[in-house]
């Protein structure tokens, strides 16, 4: 097959002041590409063809390449992993594609996550926000055997499906407003289906919100993009629970 | 090279509390006062920091990714092994101890891996304890399931995705830290190299990959724990990133390296499908607990899987290995694939591949049940490859996972440079010439939560807390150092792209030093690295520049040092004239059958680098066995 | 009142307000549209009536003048702020937006906010202040028992004689039903109630509500347009 890329180039990193920083779309032609290449080794033979050339290959975020680490993603023909349901960048393969398409490429787009290279951003306001309390205060040590708390399965479930998260980003990218809240939601719907996150609910809430406000991510209009793209399949449920569980710790502040 | 490995005298289920102690303590008011660097954040590198930080030491930690999340544990999809013995099978401390020295072809050390099992279960707590979902059953306790190379069901799992339910757990105990200020953490930067002063491990430096900036970092004491060198072989299921960097660098600065021909070839893997291939993608040995593992019994079969009537079929492992059957380790279910392979029976264009089938259990359980046991890796399966495995069987072929050889560290988890220590993967301890699954989280977590935090303090009691900062001539000597070849990379200019070297590179190690590996093969692999490692730094094409993001730079660094790392591991399989575990020659089998050699090659093999590879020493530390006793390890 | 301030000035504190506000609103409009329902018997006495009722509350009448505009101002100014701050949460557009599964009402609720907004203010000059610019003229009084009160009857039915007016009041609760069917689902999400079983109740109820009352307003047009009213159709007495 053969594709027509528009990417976004830009060589230095945006800062708070200039956020595009002389970045522009470069239109790339790449043949020999093959159904069965993943989205991002399709990347990589264009890269090969650029520096065969002479040209900066283009920069992009990936490691494991089996959709768990969350370091790829990239806005594609404006949707976040692009058009499969529930995949990421690194698990699409171009069999999705049709042979001659143009295919727009694009870095995650939001304040909180400036461009460092092309399509590289930097997520550490993701980071920050774990930080300032998505943690149970426990130490190393000697706790009570597992088997102590018994969980009742259709929270641990719940818990599990808020747990998958991999932090790609794609929840920031897609959401109109670049609001964090399936993030930081998932974050909280975790532990507050958890019998062991129950102790510090209220500060949890209370500090990952303060903190996600403080990134400067945008507010939720209930839009479900989000929800569309997360490739873990997160659902809205835990923006729901990050309310409750907020206006909870607010009602109770002292 | 001092090989003592320390080990507590005394009965072997006594050994650790012995150390812990004999251990001499650092007061309280003093650990603020000592720097520990931790260089990496998987399950080993993040448990570490954490640990130490909660402990009250200041620790300063780095990765490569943009997030210590994303660290490559993450993909770890099986469980997690602990005696606790809830299905009440028989599992013991005991047990897991002698099944993983078994399971490690006799070529662990014993003191190691029973602490390994001792630790096993204060693991699970930990874990659950921080809000690990790990999976349930219906009365709310944890639920468990058998693995390759057990006869018990002691795995803990949290559906396919163990590893990142782990690593979350280490990572947000981590990132408490870096919120309480006591853990420094640096995203995006490499370590480039090791600094030691007057012997001892004080530092590291750096290269930040947005800025490009090299920097210094001193400190008491360095903890490695960055993985594994899978990624020599270039398709492997490491993430893209792994890379032998740190370990080779100390390696070059004086660590003694164990073992580095043990490799793991995993049986379940996606097979490749063209050459643009650039990772492989594992299926969950979990599968293996449902799927049946067959090919065609004729040769050149060309018939589709459905067509091929149930006595036309060989189920080779049920057939060679009747107790253990889809279950046999993974060393034997690889070898096993390979030889049906050999023999002409592979399936698919190709011919490297066997079928994974699911039709018995579908029928005996019900799609729904296999559904809610694999369901995402089904699913995963689905995406890259377009067919339904739910219809058809999978297709898998073995694939480079995990390396068991690495840094070679006494029982402390110290290397033979006083002050650096390595856990996890990046060690060679615990798993011989074979690691069992879902012994890897068990390692990683073991020695940064419970094993390193304790014996470091052993190390710094000795030592004047911040005796030397970056200010040292040795810091501007190693970065000098690390920014010379950075430019050299840089200034080759040649023609041939860092991505074709390691194709080329890759390719040489499957065939010389893969899953089976002979004399011949090694000698040629040994006379072919050195030339290419020449023509790389001649041809090798890096654009950019150093000061920015330049990942074909990051890129060139790391292949750079496979090329020296793969001649030594090649050295090393050649130098072990028997076949154990993972490392399989050719010359030394019955009937198919590794045949190890115990009276000459019960050791671990330790290599110092004096210059040049080639010339690099080999070193013996002698592995005694005063607790399981050396068998064939049969099993059928 | 400063952990009120602190809490609205929170992303979740600040949706908060938009729901609470938004549900008081709608409690509004649905007592607005029942009131004027009344039009629908025929009888001009029947609204004339309930408009003498409402005018004799006297200070309890700007009580809740009062207190509605001040919900109603904080909904907009919240919405400002919310819609400020998304605004630069984005500062670079993507060259090539896309959308998979968010609804036109949800992407346009700062558009259909303020067109409500603006019907406000015109509906209030309409006819509250009735400016002479636009409202039309209409017999002021009429006598009710033994005391004359303002024609309400007559002030609608006259301006409702005019096409124009009709079709911009149709318009309006178009935009209206936007911004109802997205906002009332939403402000169940914003308050924590979702559940598998009762989401998409909600979700069918928000939008057979906003149906409801954007129908039932233009109902009230249309029937005084075309002078037909629920006698003529049998249905009431």
């Amino acid at each position: 097959m053969k594709v027509k890329l528009h990417i976004w180039r830009q060589s230095k990193k945006s800062t708070r002041k200039d956020f595009k920083q002389d970045g522009k779309m470069v239109c790339y032609e790449v043949d020999h590409v093959s159904p069965d290449m993943s989205f991002l080794e399709m990347l990589d033979v264009l890269n090969e063809d650029l520096i065969r050339s002479g040209e900066e290959p283009v920069a992009f975020d990936h490691d494991c390449r089996e959709g768990i680490c969350g370091s790829c993603g990239v806005m594609i023909d404006g949707v976040a992993h692009g058009p499969e349901k529930g995949t990421t960048t690194c698990q699409l393969h171009m069999r999705s594609f049709q042979d001659g398409a143009e295919i727009y490429i694009e870095p995650w787009r939001a304040s909180a996550f400036p461009v460092i290279r092309d399509l590289v951003v930097d997520r550490a306001a993701f980071d920050r926000v774990v930080q300032s309390g998505a943690y149970i205060s426990v130490n190393t040590g000697a706790p009570q055997d597992a088997n102590a708390i018994p969980i009742p399965k259709p929270d641990a479930d719940k818990a599990f499906d808020a747990a998958t998260c991999i932090g790609c980003g794609a929840c920031v990218a897609s959401c109109k407003n670049a609001s964090a809240m399936l993030f930081v939601g998932a974050k909280i719907s975790h532990f507050a289906h958890l019998p062991q996150g129950k102790v510090e609910r209220e500060q949890r809430a209370r500090n990952l919100v303060e903190q996600m406000d403080e990134e400067g991510f945008g507010n939720c209009t209930n839009q479900y993009e989000c929800e569309a793209v997360c490739p873990k399949e997160i659902p809205i449920r835990v923006i729901a629970d990050m309310n409750r569980e907020f206006l909870r710790a607010k009602a109770k502040e002292e | 090279m001092n090989l003592d490995a320390r080990i507590p005298d005394g009965p072997i289920q006594d050994k650790w509390d012995t150390r812990k102690f004999q251990l001499k303590l650092v007061n309280p008011a003093n650990k603020r006062k000592y720097r520990i660097i931790v260089v990496g954040s998987g399950l080993a590198g993040a448990s570490a920091a954490a640990s130490l930080a909660e402990l009250g030491y200041a620790v300063d930690c780095f990765c490569y990714q943009d997030s210590p999340r994303r660290a490559h544990s993450i993909a770890a999809q099986g469980g997690i092994n602990a005696a606790k013995n809830y299905r009440n099978d028989g599992d013991s401390i005991w047990r897991l101890f002698y099944d993983t020295v078994k399971g490690g072809d006799f070529r662990a050390r014993e003191a190691n891996v029973y602490r390994l099992a001792q630790c096993s279960v204060n693991i699970i707590d930990q874990a659950v304890a921080q809000g690990v979902p790990f999976a349930r059953d219906y009365s709310g306790l944890l639920d468990n399931r058998s693995f390759g190379g057990a006869q018990v069901s002691r795995t803990f799992y949290a559906r396919g995705q163990t590893g990142q339910q782990l690593l979350l757990g280490a990572y947000a105990a981590l990132s408490r830290q870096i919120g309480l200020g006591t853990v420094t953490m640096y995203n995006r930067s490499e370590m480039l190299d090791l600094v030691k002063v007057d012997g001892h491990a004080k530092g590291v430096v750096v290269r930040d990959l947005v800025s490009g900036e090299v920097r210094s970092h001193a400190a008491d004491a360095v903890i490695i724990a960055t993985g594994g060198y899978g990624n020599v072989f270039y398709l492997s299921t490491n993430a893209k990133g792994c890379n032998v960097t740190a370990a080779w660098r100390a390696h070059k600065q004086g660590a003694g390296f164990a073992n580095p021909c043990y490799t793991q070839i995993h049986p379940t893997c996606i097979p490749v499908s063209g050459d643009h291939q650039s990772k492989l993608t594992l299926m969950s040995e979990s599968l293996r607990n449902d799927g049946r593992v067959w090919v065609s019994k004729k040769q050149g079969d060309k018939r589709l899987a459905h067509e091929i009537p149930n006595d036309e079929r060989d189920y080779y492992l049920e057939r060679k290995y009747p107790s253990f059957g889809n279950l046999a380790p993974r060393d034997i279910a690889s070898r096993a694939a390979k030889e049906v392979c050999d023999d002409g029976r592979g399936i698919g264009d190709t011919g490297l591949g066997v079928y994974l089938d699911f039709r018995d259990s579908i029928e005996r359980l019900g799609e729904p049940a296999i559904k809610a046991r694999y369901g995402n890796l089904f699913h995963m399966y689905q995406k890259i490859t377009a067919e339904n495995p739910y219809k058809q069987p999978m297709r898998i072929f073995p694939a480079v996972h995990y390396t068991m050889g690495g840094l070679w560290v006494d029982y402390d988890l110290q290397s033979t440079i006083p002050g650096m220590f390595v856990c996890g993967e990046a060690n060679f301890s615990d798993h011989g010439a074979n690691r069992l699954g879902a012994s890897a989280l068990m390692q990683g977590l073991c020695d940064g939560y419970f094993v390193v935090p304790y014996t470091i303090g052993g190390y710094l009691a000795g030592q004047r807390p911040g005796a030397v900062d970056t200010n040292h001539p040795e810091f501007r000597k190693v970065e000098q150092e690390v920014e010379d070849r950075t430019k050299r990379l840089l200034a080759v200019k040649g023609k041939r792209t860092v991505d074709d070297f390691h194709r080329l590179l890759g390719k040489t190690m499957w065939d010389g030093c893969g899953m089976a590996r002979n004399k011949a093969g090694l000698e040629q692999a040994i006379r072919d690295i050195p030339v290419m490692r020449e023509e790389f730094w001649q041809d090798v094409k890096v654009l950019g520049s150093a000061e920015t993001m330049n990942q074909s730079l990051e890129k060139a660094g790391r292949v750079a040092d496979f090329l020296e790392f793969g001649e030594l591991m090649c050295r090393d399989a050649l130098a072990r004239e028997e076949s154990c575990g993972g490392h399989f020659r050719e010359e030394h089998e019955i009937e198919g059958e590794a045949k190890r050699d115990d009276e000459n090659f019960a050791h671990a093999a330790v290599w110092e680098h004096t210059g040049e590879i080639h010339n690099s020493i080999r070193h013996q530390e002698e592995l005694v066995f005063d607790n399981v006793k050396l068998a064939v390890r049969s099993y059928k | 009142m400063s952990w009120l301030l602190s809490f609205w000035r929170s992303s979740i504190g600040g949706k908060v307000t938009m729901a609470v506000t938004g549900l008081m609103l709608f409690g509004f409009v649905v007592v607005h549209m029942l009131g004027n329902l009344q039009f629908l018997f025929a009888e001009p006495e029947k609204i004339n009536s309930y408009a003498k009722m409402l005018h004799d509350l006297g200070p309890l009448l700007w009580v809740a003048r009062i207190g509605l505009l001040s919900v109603f101002a904080l909904h907009v100014t919240t919405a400002i702020r919310l819609s400020r701050a998304n605004r630069s949460a984005r500062p670079v557009a993507y060259q090539r937006p896309g959308t998979v599964q968010a609804s036109m009402a949800s992407r346009s609720m700062v558009l259909s906010g303020f067109s409500v907004l603006g019907f406000v203010i015109y509906h209030l000059l309409h006819f509250t202040l009735e400016v002479p610019a636009i409202t039309p003229e209409f017999e002021a009084q009429v006598k009710i028992g033994e005391e004359f009160t303002k024609n309400v009857h007559s002030m609608v039915k006259t301006s409702f004689d005019n096409w124009y007016i009709v079709s911009a009041y149709a318009v309006f609760q178009v935009i209206l039903f936007l911004h109802l069917s997205h906002g009332m689902q939403s402000l169940a999400q914003t308050l924590g109630l979702q559940h598998k079983r009762y989401t998409p109740i909600i979700k069918l109820t928000s939008f057979g509500l906003a149906l409801v009352i954007a129908g039932g307003n233009m109902l009230i047009a249309l029937s005084v347009k075309l002078d037909r009213f629920l006698p003529d159709l049998g249905l009431v007495g």
